[in-house]
């Protein structure tokens, strides 16, 4: 009877064409995810990786969090403040708060996190503490940073696998790579770690302390440990497991998978990442050297055949260095769609002279495999002679790392700001031979340089956003790069779970909000 | 050689094997006219099913690649794999075997423990190791095939030139003053020709399988199309498309069955007392 009425408030809901209802959450129940692979750690500060990020976004929490258009929203910090001049950021943190095992949560945590622990182990956070003067606590529940000089993306900072909050009373003063609290991880979210049986299972339960009322719902979280993509569709299908966060099964397993009854699938929760894949070009390289020849490439692929064909049709077609989900993604950029024809007018007019080109796979998987073949055969319909070169993830790293290569396969993070994730790859001295990560491709320009140094200390979005527009204009213009696509990452889910992605990080944030209609 | 090809037609599952060998060495040979296109090329819509468009006779593969073309041009590496690595494994394997054989002794012992060495590891652990450690190409794929199944050669042939080498015409042939070498190329070796031929047209379907299971390892070349590398890409689909590894699969058991068969042939042709005996 109950149900019926239901049925029928929800008939009559759509008849009316009103707006989706909202319904009440329910408390209670157990999530179980799937983990892959299985973390080295736990302890955030010290470890970064992806799987790491996702059990720890729900032990640990930052300052802010960020939804899927990249608007901070309030984390440990109620409310925030940004001064004229762009010099000072005033967070003020909620009240109450209190860490795991019972000790309060103040500015001082902040400090010490920032200023202290991270600091020493992140390098990625360092990077951008070079703009920080200092963290004033003028009492326990403001915390006020003092930059050098203006930085764009330090709002963009405050997400857990950047700067989470770890507690100063644990670490202060002691070893941090080897301190034995790093095993029992002690933050402020909303679920505790419980226990970890190594190879099986990370358990987490709910913070029945948590500072916002009746948050979490979950009672407890399973992270399954199991190795095998095609056991983990497995476990999925036998509802062993619930939740498929992007990129536990093959891509070719997702169809099947998603036509599976009560289940719900969502692209979103990567746009902080904005994972972008495009092929390095080694730009020193003859005859790749000839900016012609890279334009050629550029239009000779075709990358919606690869979306469709290759990555079900999830994701986007790339446009140029910066993802669309991050901020001051410019869509004026000079065209690189697929044209075989222009494509062969422009090695006709360049310096190509039917060299062999040496592509590099990424090796992770079929998918990129079969990727590296369609591009081969791309190029070989506009006459270039393309050889793949095999290799595994080591071989991978080193060949890219040495600058073995012509054309290599690679997609990387972008943290939601060109500053953060965009210029790495293309300032003329990060460029040098032993990192994979870096300006690989030895692209040199310095009005890029210096471009990207001037927009990073620009005060106003909207002044970065022209700056950035330009700078991406003429970078791709110069094609040092071949763009491929804005990869997605499909969560799946049971569609009873609620609200399973809520913000731009998607499963590494927590799963505060998420409920489990019964 | 009359008698030779009544005995070997005696053998009718010989002679099936030699037809089917035949047309697989046709189509190989024909690939490039029957599909000039390249088998890499991008036809049409991944995925279509077999019979479904004129043209397209077996469909598409995950790339919408033609899978007959695939399947004719897998047909001409699976072949040429299988013949020169044979050919190299002989010429390891003859010689170590011939050697060791005819001079007994220490020279015996040391050859044969090297062999033995050979012997323990198994042969296909071998041959991922030694790809791992090269770069896989189409030669790495032969040498490694190579180098893993030579010893069966070289212990046939020492078991045979020791038999021999006691004979009257050996001791004959000494008598007269030959050479070592002109005793076991001119006399011994042709004599212990006919299980070495057998031996090698197993050999050959031993190697297309092994380029086969390293292809679909993703250990085989990765800018030649084989048959091994169309059923290792289409595994991951085995669930919606079963067809895309079924064809590959079945040209692989077709062929090895057929190089089976005619090995059995042969061993009936060239050795007619033993074919009766076993009657």
């Amino acid at each position: 009877m109950k149900r019926q009425a239901r049925n029928l408030m929800a008939a009559l809901a759509m008849t009316i064409a009103l707006p989706a209802m909202a319904q009440e959450p329910q408390a209670g129940g157990t999530l179980n995810v799937v983990i892959q692979p299985e973390p080295p750690g736990l302890m955030i500060g010290l470890i970064q990786n992806g799987p790491t990020q996702m059990v720890a976004g729900d032990i640990y929490e930052s300052l802010l969090r960020y939804d899927t258009d990249l608007n901070p929203h309030p984390g440990l910090a109620k409310e925030w403040s940004v001064s004229e001049d762009g010099l000072t950021y005033t967070f003020k943190l909620h009240e109450g708060v209190k860490f795991h095992d019972g000790e309060e949560f103040t500015s001082e945590d902040v400090k010490f996190s920032i200023d202290v622990f991270l600091r020493e182990t992140h390098p990625r956070l360092r990077t951008s503490l070079e703009h920080l003067e200092s963290i004033e606590t003028p009492d326990p529940y403001t915390v006020v940073f003092k930059l050098k000089n203006p930085f764009g993306p330090f709002l963009g900072l405050f997400e857990p696998g950047t700067a989470p909050m770890i507690p100063k009373h644990v670490y202060e003063g002691t070893d941090f790579a080897n301190n034995p609290a790093n095993n029992t991880p002690i933050g402020t979210g909303p679920f505790k770690f419980d226990k970890w049986e190594k190879g099986s299972y990370i358990h987490l339960v709910k913070n029945e302390d948590y500072y916002l009322e009746g948050k979490p719902y979950l009672d407890e979280i399973y992270y399954h440990v199991i190795p095998d993509a095609a056991s983990r569709a497995v476990a999925y299908e036998t509802g062993k497991v619930d939740v498929l966060p992007g990129g536990s099964v093959e891509n070719f397993d997702v169809p099947r998978i998603k036509e599976m009854e009560n289940t719900c699938i969502t692209d979103k929760g990567w746009e902080l990442f904005g994972p972008l894949a495009w092929m390095w070009v080694n730009n020193d390289n003859p005859p790749l050297d000839d900016p012609k020849v890279r334009q050629a490439i550029m239009h000779a692929i075709d990358r919606e055949f690869a979306r469709d064909a290759l990555w079900n049709g999830l994701g986007k077609v790339a446009t140029g260095p910066v993802s669309s989900s991050t901020r001051f993604y410019s869509d004026a950029t000079p065209d690189i769609s697929y044209d075989p024809e222009k494509a062969k007018a422009l090695l006709e007019e360049s310096s190509y002279d039917g060299e062999t080109i040496r592509l590099l796979g990424l090796p992770y998987g079929e998918t990129w495999q079969r990727w590296a073949e369609a591009v081969k055969q791309n190029l070989a319909e506009i006459g270039m002679d393309v050889e793949i070169v095999a290799s595994d993830v080591a071989g991978w790293n080193q060949k890219v790392s040495d600058r073995d290569y012509d054309l290599a396969f690679t997609y990387l993070y972008q943290y939601g700001d060109p500053a953060l994730g965009v210029a790495r790859n293309y300032f003329s001295d990060n460029a040098e031979k032993g990192s994979p990560w870096n300006n690989v491709a030895n692209y040199q320009n310095p009005e890029i340089d210096k471009m990207f140094d001037e927009a990073a200390l620009m005060v106003s979005p909207e002044d970065r956003e022209k700056a950035y527009a330009e700078i991406q204009d003429i970078i791709v213009s110069d094609a040092p790069n071949i763009w491929l696509l804005e990869l997605g990452f499909p969560t799946i889910s049971r569609c009873n779970i609620h609200d399973p992605v809520t913000t731009a990080i998607g499963v590494n944030d927590s799963f505060r909000d998420t409920w489990i209609e019964k | 050689m009359r008698d030779f090809w009544k005995r070997y037609c005696r053998n009718r599952g010989a002679l099936i094997g030699l037809l089917i060998l035949t047309l697989v060495i046709l189509i190989a040979i024909l690939a490039p006219l029957l599909f000039p296109q390249s088998p890499w090329k991008m036809v049409q819509r991944p995925f279509l099913p077999p019979f479904s468009q004129g043209d397209l006779l077996l469909g598409t593969d995950a790339v919408g690649r033609d899978v007959m073309a695939g399947l004719a041009h897998g047909a001409y590496v699976s072949l040429l794999v299988g013949l020169v690595s044979t050919i190299v494994a002989l010429a390891i394997g003859v010689p170590i075997g011939a050697s060791a054989g005819y001079f007994a002794g220490r020279v015996d012992d040391a050859l044969m423990r090297f062999t033995e060495f050979f012997q323990t590891i198994p042969s296909f652990a071998l041959a991922i190791v030694l790809l791992a450690t090269f770069q896989p190409s189409l030669t790495f794929v032969i040498i490694a095939i190579a180098i893993v199944s030579w010893p069966p050669v070289a212990r046939l042939v020492r078991g045979e030139v020791l038999s021999l080498r006691t004979r009257e015409f050996i001791e004959a042939a000494t008598l007269s003053g030959l050479g070592n070498l002109q005793i076991i190329t001119r006399h011994i070796l042709p004599n212990a020709l006919p299980p070495i031929i057998v031996l090698a047209s197993l050999m050959v379907a031993q190697a297309i399988l092994l380029e086969s299971s390293l292809s679909f390892l993703g250990l085989g070349d990765p800018n030649i199309m084989s048959w091994g590398y169309m059923i290792g890409a289409a595994r991951t689909v085995i669930r919606e498309q079963w067809w895309l590894s079924f064809i590959p699969g079945m040209a692989i058991l077709l062929t090895v069955l057929a190089l089976n068969l005619i090995g059995e042939g042969l061993n009936d042709a060239l050795n007619p007392r033993l074919t009766r005996k076993s009657k």
